[in-house]
């Protein structure tokens, strides 16, 4: 897998595809026929005017909801169907639109939280403070200030999160999602609610991401600076359906899609 | 990273608890404790175990739970069972209390897990409205039961005492709504005490490790725990049930204080559940220390009125307005905050003119 990674062009199984999706509410067909490809260190853009259908392709990704008909593989794996806290274990992980962080708990404890399939021990363990609850704990510390240090956010390490400013509340959710050290992470609207400063620092950061951490990044977003700078390549959804695919620059510019988002 | 603070605050909160029990036995010795403030410290500690282990339940977990009496119910009862049915086979009374304790919380933490497995897919008051039906179900069920022995085993009825259908060597033990007599009276403070010590020893560990902060992840934002990977119903009942058993205990210690126990709505009715969870509110969701000075406060008052007679529940329940808006009026945080930083100033201009 290594040596496939280094040489390029070598592309091997990609790391998402999707294919057929599809799920209805009622008498709605939010998604339809869904396909998407995202090949491995991919930075890949999900647009689309409102209540496209964005988030809800997120949601069947991440199991919240189970697809009427299609398949999802992560890595070459089936994982169509699976729960939520299964396919956070297969290796995606992912941001919301509106931020959910654990409010009442320490920046620290947010991202140690998430730490917890990765470094374990017994509840009884922890309960009778044995040696390995303390081994342990050390080790959570020190990954989850080196997540934290990647996104500034170490000084801050005793605040309670939602002490945190927003953009900052952003940028934990994202250390958060990693410390479940992912294959692909999903991004809901990072910029949202962002000024101008926020969403260049938030571009950069995120292109960070992806070479510090190799990492595949599939993300919605409304704000076209964003998406222009930072997607390789573009999906845009309307209506539930796929509208048209492709590199950013020929997406951003087809007729079709402007028509969509801004109207006849 | 936060362990020392953490280990300060929970030091700060096991000593109080050893410092009361300090002052209570010099007052015992100097002979100022009274009478009736002697017949209030089991009890006590009762309260206080069963105000923090609810604190689990509806601080850390976030679920509002009104079923705490019925899971004591459970403890005290099996507990009490257990002690009788042991007396001529297990003269060491310090053991079979020991036993019996360990019995009252296993028994209540696995009516816990499994009224837990229905219950906690509800949420909000939808929980709150079937743990009060649980709690009272229990109690009623206890009421109705009669457990009698003889030489052939066990017999259950519950219709009454003469349907156990025993012979001559037959002695009931569980007598329907007179419920459990003879028990012996084996609690005393210093167990009381010893059992509020290892409950908070068990809560306070819990929240501080892996599984603790699952659990409060949950209470936080479950949609968020359910995406990192936290599975949210191993955890939400780990957290009643545990919760259960600790309540359990506490029956089981308050079975040993009467002689006579029955399950009678004033000991184990739905005023009890909500007079714990008064306890809870009222010394702050999450904070053990609180819970156990509510409970103190909250119980001993009433008591130490009684020589008011009429006007006796009048002062306790201004006490508790002024407790709850104390503690949770926003208003009333802000004042208090300022008047500490005032304070604080005063002390570095103190500091600073020497």
């Amino acid at each position: 897998m290594t040596a496939n990674k280094t040489v390029s062009g070598a592309k091997g199984v990609p790391m998402l595809e999707v294919k057929n999706l599809s799920i209805s509410f009622g008498g709605l067909k939010a998604v339809d026929s869904f396909n998407v490809t995202v090949d491995k260190g991919q930075l890949y853009g999900l647009i689309g005017p409102n209540g496209a259908g964005k988030t809800t392709v997120f949601n069947l990704l991440t199991g919240v909801y189970k697809p009427n008909t299609g398949t999802i593989l992560l890595d070459g794996e089936n994982i169509t169907g699976r729960k939520t806290i299964e396919i956070n274990q297969d290796g995606i992980a992912r941001t919301f639109q509106n931020i959910r962080l654990f409010k009442e708990l320490s920046v620290l404890d947010n991202v140690k939280t998430a730490l917890h399939n990765h470094h374990r021990y017994s509840t009884l363990e922890g309960i009778l403070r044995l040696p390995k609850f303390y081994k342990v704990e050390k080790e959570m510390d020190a990954r989850a200030l080196e997540l934290l240090k990647v996104f500034d956010l170490d000084q801050q390490w005793n605040y309670k999160a939602s002490n945190l400013p927003y953009g900052k509340q952003r940028k934990l959710e994202i250390a958060r999602a990693l410390a479940t050290d992912p294959k692909l992470l999903l991004l809901d609207e990072p910029a949202a609610g962002m000024n101008p400063n926020e969403t260049a620092e938030l571009m950069e950061t995120i292109r960070f991401v992806r070479d510090q951490f190799d990492m595949t990044i599939l993300l919605i977003e409304h704000d076209m600076k964003l998406v222009s700078g930072i997607c390789e390549k573009l999906t845009v959804l309307n209506f539930g359906q796929v509208l048209t695919q492709g590199d950013t620059s020929e997406v951003l510019n087809d007729k079709r899609v402007i028509t969509a988002y801004l109207g006849e | 990273m936060d362990a020392k603070r953490i280990r300060i605050q929970n030091g700060i909160t096991y000593g109080m608890v050893i410092a009361f029990w300090v002052v209570i036995q010099i007052m015992d010795k100097t002979g100022n404790l009274s009478s009736l403030l002697k017949g209030l410290l089991v009890p006590l500690c009762m309260y206080a175990i069963l105000a923090v282990s609810l604190n689990l339940t509806v601080g850390i977990l976030g679920e509002l739970s009104l079923g705490h009496a019925g899971f004591m119910c459970l403890g005290a009862f099996s507990g009490a069972f257990f002690t009788n049915c042991m007396e001529a086979a297990m003269p060491s009374a310090g053991l079979r209390f020991f036993l019996a304790l360990i019995l009252g919380a296993v028994v209540a933490g696995i009516f816990g897990l499994l009224i837990g497995i229905p219950v906690l897919r509800l949420k909000g008051d939808y929980l709150a409205i079937v743990t009060l039906a649980f709690g009272e179900i229990i109690k009623n069920l206890i009421n109705v039961m009669y457990v009698g022995r003889d030489a052939a085993g066990f017999h259950f009825s519950n219709k009454d005492a003469m349907s156990l259908g025993m012979d001559d060597t037959g002695v009931v033990i569980v007598k329907g709504a007179q419920g459990i007599t003879g028990t012996p009276r084996a609690a005393t403070f210093t167990i009381g005490i010893l059992l509020l010590l290892l409950t908070l020893f068990i809560v306070l560990n819990l929240i501080n490790s892996r599984t603790g902060r699952a659990i409060m992840s949950i209470r936080d934002n479950r949609i968020a725990a359910e995406s990192i990977g936290i599975n949210i119903t191993k955890y939400k009942l780990m957290a009643f049930s545990i919760s259960a058993a600790l309540a359990g205990m506490a029956g089981v210690l308050y079975a040993h204080s009467l002689s006579t126990l029955q399950a009678t709505s004033n000991n184990f009715g739905y005023n009890k559940s909500i007079l714990i969870l008064v306890f809870v509110v009222l010394g702050g969701l999450g904070n053990m220390r609180g819970s156990i000075i509510a409970a103190v406060v909250l119980t001993a008052l009433p008591e130490m009125l009684r020589g008011l007679n009429d006007y006796r529940m009048l002062i306790y329940a201004i006490v508790l307005i002024i407790m709850t808006i104390f503690n949770s009026s926003p208003k009333a945080i802000e004042m208090r905050s300022v008047l500490m930083d005032k304070l604080r100033h005063k002390k570095a201009a103190g500091k600073e003119a020497a």
